[in-house]
């Protein structure tokens, strides 16, 4: 208390400006007299007396700064006077403050802008209560090389009643046509279990979410809408509850609109733009009967308040164990099933954590280089203002002083660009975010919030404080005498100063080596990509998507057989075929989508072989895509052998399918490992039908999936003998990619009026959208370089004009005694060049650590590729050489008269 | 700028207390000299340092001034202590009485006493 009351005295007295001085002055001028006149008493002459009286009150000025630093808080009073000071410094010299500000600018903004990102994606995921408390719950096989393979109901049943949850919820993707509006749509909707909401512990802003009691077997025909569709499809009616809503045909009751900022989880983008939920307890009609082998759904959970993941994990083991035990018909032991539990958190950034990762340790090279040059500029001016420090300290000034002084100027210019960088970053937020690619989670999340600004405070501080303290270090630690008596000659910069530049000259150099070669293999990695042979032709194709309803009752399905979509099939691409410029036509389900589908359109089949894998039940699970005879021309694939779909194939014709070549590869290795003859072969894709399917043929392999990945095993089915709710029609041909979509839509309508028709993309464009995020963080981190490059640049830069600027006189007197010019250049390069060779060897080695790191980011280049460590080195080396030619051109057509005359 | 070790420091922050208290208010150089009678003119004290502490003991509390007129008509500020330093004087005394008691026992401890 007695504290806090002096604190807050001393801290108005500080504000107010109010002084004691004249108080203390009268006091010890009493104090004097009093004394006099007593030692006068005591005999002592007047003069005396006096003289006697000043030395028992003791040094006058030392009380005075004592009872000074009592009435205020010198602290905050120095801090007011530095900041006075560095102001008027950096006002001073204008031209040094500008490009010190403009370089912490740079480095703080675009780490900040990075952060931001960061901030958004990996720091806050998850927008629900308690997020630790949730976990994803994947099912594997990985006896059969299967991962995540969805939840049976039983196994729900199972989980739910484990005690290790509060809630399990599943949840199935899906999406499905919204009819009743003017024009059809397509809608992201989640079907989830009716605790699905309760387990996010999110509520409805209007009505009610779904009761979490409701055991209704099938769809209990509620939906819960997105703020977002209720404002777009129904104008944000307030009388929304209880109006019904008809999706592929079956009637929903309206029971409640999600708040404005709700986002569903999901690894998609499409999973967590979810606009309509509809609840089912995934156990009847349409879903299959409740077996432990129809694994149907994905299931989350929210964990007991104050339980861990280790020991939910470890309690779900036991668990597994003796359910294995019990059901071992169902649990064969070579499937090797388990369960595993993943913090929500970690499912939703999935891979973009690596690249997301990448970019900040990027951008905090940046800044560090940013900060390396600065320190540097701050070192090249000490020796500007050594005489300043030598004046001040042969006054008395104590050297903490000087030091506190000198870090409050660099602090200051740190601040100043660190809150320059976050303003432009700020203003150009908008345009900024043009350039994060979409794939990326919570793209809508990310702003420029307190907590970003209090990022770049918290690092232009941290900055300042590091990078300042070393130069004001070097800065106040003068001789005196020798700095003095140098004059107005400046000084020539003590030894240490000099080997601290050249260290951190070497390091800026090393550290834009490292982002460089970064850059350079991510660069060279993308082009490969890009350059990759995909196994396609994607060139002048066209796909437009569309899907047909799946009504929850089956017998209400109007394309419920093959033979039945055949005849609107075969007739859409009759009408599609007439469309001016249209050459082919094709149609294919989505994972018949060459990059262009997500998870979630996967199908993944059963492969049993005759004769291999019939008493398993536990087969491989193979990729499928069902597609129309047309589709294998129309995208150039080529047959290798055998033969592909022809018109006859039909659903009452013998089931046949086509597979490629990495799938011939793994599933027929033959006896020898040299490769059977997969044609004619004959398997069964469901588990639970028993109709054998022939092979027909085997196509080179595609990268469908991936441009990355060569071959993941496919199997191509015919879409007239197993049909497919989820179309993309293909168009190949001139046709305008701005009026195709109407007009494909026009035909299919003409079909059938209540089709969506939607999405149309060139293959192309598909094809470049899945590289974006690589593009975005090669773009990024090649941004990153370039600036680092000439940062790196600017420093030898400084460095050498200096070192010419300190030895200039050295020059002129060898000058005079007859050296070469040519000499003269020569030296000056050598030391650029020595720098520039310390600082790649350093690089060399940080780079060969860090492409190590990133290799799970890079594509057909090893991570110590020679052409691209050499071309960096040398790019290096050359701007390094360049930027010292400027001072060493300079100190080659130094006059020596002029020179030695003037100092 | 080094503090003065803080045993000094409280020390003569509690004379100056116990010199307010005793001989009621008084002004800084009779307070310095007081002090120096008492402590029998073995405490080599700066006089001046005496006005820095009276400033913090104001700021703190424990005494209050005003300006008046000295035994001799001359215009001084006089100090006086206040119920808050009264109660400061009276913990601290006792927080003293007991160190000084502690230290007491060690100086007369002799090896045969211990156990």
């Amino acid at each position: 208390m007695k504290f806090l009351r002096r604190f807050f005295i001393r801290l108005s007295n500080f504000a107010t400006g109010h002084r004691a001085d004249q108080r203390l002055r009268e006091e010890i001028a009493e104090h004097l007299a009093f004394q006099t006149d007593e030692n006068l008493r005591a005999g002592m002459s007047p003069a005396e007396a006096r003289r006697q009286a000043v030395l028992k009150l003791g040094a006058a000025e030392a009380i005075r700064e004592d009872h000074h630093a009592e009435q205020s808080i010198s602290f905050f009073e120095n801090l007011f006077f530095d900041l006075r000071y560095a102001v008027r410094m950096l006002l001073r010299s204008p031209g040094f403050s500008l490009i010190v500000i403009a370089t912490m600018a740079l480095g703080v903004g675009a780490t900040t802008a990075i952060y931001s990102v960061i901030d958004a994606t990996l720091l806050h995921p998850l927008p629900y209560p308690h997020p630790s408390e949730l976990v994803r719950i994947e099912d594997d096989l990985p006896g059969v090389g299967a991962q995540d393979v969805s939840v049976s109901v039983p196994e729900w049943k199972d989980l739910e009643n484990s005690g290790i949850f509060q809630y399990v919820a599943l949840d199935g993707f899906g999406s499905s046509n919204l009819t009743g509006s003017a024009q059809p749509t397509r809608i992201a909707v989640k079907v989830v279990t009716p605790n699905y909401f309760a387990m996010l512990g999110v509520g409805a802003q209007l009505g009610r979410t779904f009761d979490p009691g409701d055991n209704t077997p099938g769809f209990n025909l509620e939906a819960v809408i997105s703020d977002g569709l209720w404002k777009r499809a129904f104008g944000a009616d307030p009388h929304i509850l209880g109006k019904t809503v008809r999706m592929d045909n079956d009637a929903y009751q309206v029971v409640g609109v999600m708040p404005p900022g709700f986002r569903d989880q999901g690894k998609t983008s499409e999973e967590r733009n979810a606009e309509v939920w509809a609840a089912a307890g995934f156990a009847a009609v349409p879903f299959d009967p409740p077996l432990r082998n129809s694994r149907l759904g994905t299931a989350f959970a929210r964990l007991k308040p104050g339980l861990p993941v280790a020991s939910a994990q470890a309690r779900i083991d036991a668990l597994v164990a003796s359910l294995k035990k019990q059901y071992p018909a169902d649990y064969p032991a070579q499937a090797a099933w388990n369960i595993r539990l993943i913090p929500l958190a970690e499912t939703l950034v999935g891979n973009v954590r690596q690249s997301l990762i990448l970019l900040f340790g990027a951008v905090g090279l940046v800044l560090l280089i940013s900060c390396v040059n600065v320190a540097n500029l701050l070192l090249a001016r000490a020796s500007a203002r050594g005489r300043e420090m030598a004046v001040r300290q042969a006054l008395g000034a104590a050297r903490t002083r000087l030091i506190r002084q000198l870090l409050t100027e660099s602090l200051l210019l740190f601040v100043l660009g660190g809150f320059t960088g976050f303003s432009v970053l700020f203003c150009t937020r908008k345009f900024l975010l043009q350039f994060v690619p979409e794939s990326l989670p919570h793209l809508n999340d990310i702003s420029i919030s307190w907590g970003v600004l209090a990022f770049a405070i918290v690092v232009s501080v941290a900055a300042g404080t590091i990078f300042g303290l070393a130069p004001a270090w070097l800065t106040s630690r003068l001789d005196l005498t020798t700095t003095l008596r140098q004059e107005g000659r400046g000084s020539s910069g003590s030894r240490q100063r000099s080997r601290l530049r050249h260290a951190l000259v070497i390091g800026e150099l090393a550290l834009s080596l490292v982002l460089m070669i970064a850059a350079g293999l991510l660069l060279r990695s993308f082009w490969d990509l890009f350059k990759v042979q995909p196994g396609f032709n994607p060139s002048r194709v066209m796909a437009i998507e569309t899907w047909l309803p799946i009504p929850n009752d089956p017998k209400t399905d109007i394309y419920s057989t093959a033979a039945q979509e055949a005849v609107m099939l075969r007739e859409v691409l009759r009408r599609n075929r007439t469309l001016p410029g249209v050459e082919e036509t094709a149609v294919g389900d989505l994972a018949a989508l060459p990059l262009g589908h997500d998870e979630n359109d996967l199908n993944m089949f059963p492969l049993i072989r005759e004769g291999h894998d019939v008493e398993s039940s536990q087969p491989p699970l193979i990729d499928a895509s069902i597609v129309s005879p047309e589709y294998f021309h129309l995208l150039g694939m080529t047959l290798l052998r055998g033969r592909l779909f022809v018109d006859q194939d039909l659903e009452n014709t013998p089931s046949i399918a086509v597979i490629n070549q990495a799938a011939a590869r793994m599933y027929w290795p033959g006896k020898d490992g040299k490769g059977e003859d997969p044609v004619g072969k004959r398997v069964r894709l469901s588990a639970s039908k028993p109709d054998w399917t022939t092979i027909v043929g085997v196509i080179a392999d595609a990268r469908t999936e991936s441009l990355a990945d060569a071959a993941i095993p496919q199997v191509y089915l015919d879409i007239y003998q197993r049909h497919a709710k989820d179309l993309a029609f293909f168009l190949r041909g001139h046709v305008d990619p701005a009026t195709i979509a109407a007009q494909v839509r026009a035909q299919v309508q003409a079909v059938d009026p209540n089709l969506p028709v939607f999405h149309a993309e060139t293959l192309n464009d598909i094809l470049s959208s899945s590289l974006s995020v690589r593009r975005f963080s090669m773009e990024m981190v090649a941004l990153f370089a370039g600036t680092a490059l000439l940062l790196a640049g600017l420093g030898i830069y400084g460095t050498i004009s200096y070192v010419v600027n300190e030895q200039r006189r050295e020059m002129a007197i060898r000058l005079a005694l007859g050296a070469q010019r040519g000499t003269i250049l020569k030296m000056v390069l050598r030391r650029g060049l020595g720098l520039a060779a310390a600082g790649a060897g350093l690089g060399l080695a940080g780079a060969l650590i860090v492409s190590h790191l990133m290799a799970g980011l890079l594509f057909g280049v090893s991570s110590i590729d020679l052409p691209t460590f050499a071309g960096v080195t040398l790019v290096l080396t050359t701007v390094a050489l360049a930027a010292s030619c400027i001072p060493a051109l300079r100190a080659m057509r130094l006059d020596p008269i002029t020179m030695l005359h003037s100092e | 700028m080094k503090e003065k070790p803080d045993v000094l420091q409280g020390t003569l922050a509690l004379m100056v207390l116990k010199t307010l208290d005793v001989l009621g208010p008084q002004h800084g150089y009779g307070i310095a000299r007081r002090i120096e009678q008492i402590s029998g003119d073995l405490l080599a004290v700066n006089q001046g340092t005496v006005y820095p502490l009276l400033l913090k003991l104001e700021h703190e509390g424990s005494i209050a001034s005003q300006w008046g007129a000295s035994e001799n008509n001359r215009r001084a500020r006089f100090y006086r202590i206040t119920a808050a330093g009264r109660k400061q004087l009276r913990t601290e005394t006792s927080d003293w009485e007991q160190t000084a008691q502690i230290i007491e026992r060690f100086f007369n401890v002799r090896a045969e006493d211990l156990p």
